[in-house]
C-alpha cells in the first residue's frame, strides 16, 4: 500500500489501512462510499487508486518548483 | 486448521525468509465488545510459524491506554507493525484498523516484509524526494473493503 511506503519512509507520516464495513462510524465520518478512499490530515480527500505520481501530489501538495541550475 | 493454504504457507516462508531483522506486530485487542478481534488474533497467529523473524505482541487496549495512545490507536481490533533494532522496538507507522483479511492481507504482509527487510521502502527516487521533504506530522487514513 503506497500510503504504508510513504510512513515507512518518513517519520512525519503515520498511516492506517482501514477496513471500511468494520468501522461504519468512520466511514460515515468521512463520507467513504467507495473504496479506496484516502483521507489526509482529516480532511483532503484522494478517490480511487492513482498511480504512484498523481497520489503523492494530492496527498502532499503539487510537486515545488525545481530550482534552476543556472548558477 | 489454519486460514492459510500449505501452497501459500510455504511461498510466504520463502518471503519472509529474506528478512534481515525481526518484525514485531503489536495487536491492540479487548476482551469484550469487539466483534473482529478475534478473527483477526487467529490471522495473526499464522504468521510466527511461518518465520522466526515474526513476532506478535498482545496490547490490551482497555488496560494499556498509554500505549494505545503512543501508537495513536484509538478504536480495535488495531495492528501497529514495529521492527526490533538491537534493544529497542522501533515503530514504522504503519498501521491497520479491523481484520487484515483479503486485500488487507497482501497488505499486512507486504508491511511485515517491509519493516524486516531494513531496506528503502518500494517507492521512485521522486517519491523518496517528495517524502522525505514532508516535515510536519501527516497522517493518512486509506480506506479499503477486504474484498
Amino acid at each position: 500500500m503506497l500510503a504504508h511506503e510513504m510512513a515507512f519512509a518518513s517519520s512525519h507520516i503515520t498511516a492506517f489501512a482501514v477496513e471500511a464495513t468494520e468501522f461504519p462510524d468512520l466511514a460515515r465520518r468521512y463520507r467513504v462510499s467507495a473504496v479506496p478512499k484516502t483521507i489526509v490530515n482529516e480532511e483532503l480527500e484522494i478517490l480511487g487508486a492513482l498511480p504512484e505520481p498523481a497520489f503523492i501530489d494530492q496527498a502532499l501538495g503539487s510537486a515545488p518548483p525545481t530550482p534552476e541550475s543556472d548558477e | 486448521m489454519s486460514l492459510i493454504s500449505p501452497a501459500d504457507q510455504e511461498r510466504l516462508r520463502e518471503e519472509f525468509a529474506k528478512m534481515t531483522r525481526p518484525v514485531r506486530l503489536l495487536f491492540f485487542t479487548q476482551t469484550l465488545g469487539c466483534e473482529t478481534c478475534h478473527i483477526t488474533q487467529q490471522v495473526l497467529h499464522e504468521l510466527p510459524p511461518l518465520s522466526d523473524q515474526i513476532s506478535i505482541e498482545e496490547v490490551n487496549f482497555v488496560l494499556e491506554g498509554d500505549k494505545a495512545a503512543q501508537y495513536g490507536v484509538d478504536r480495535v481490533p488495531a495492528i501497529a507493525v514495529a521492527y526490533v533494532d538491537g534493544d529497542e522496538v522501533k515503530d514504522t507507522r504503519i498501521r491497520f484498523l479491523g481484520t487484515p483479511a483479503g486485500y488487507e492481507f497482501i497488505s499486512l504482509i507486504r508491511a511485515v516484509l517491509l519493516a524486516g527487510r531494513g531496506r528503502p521502502p518500494d517507492l521512485s527516487e521522486a517519491a523518496l524526494t517528495r517524502v522525505a521533504a514532508v516535515a510536519t506530522p501527516t497522517t493518512m487514513h486509506v480506506f479499503t473493503t477486504p474484498t
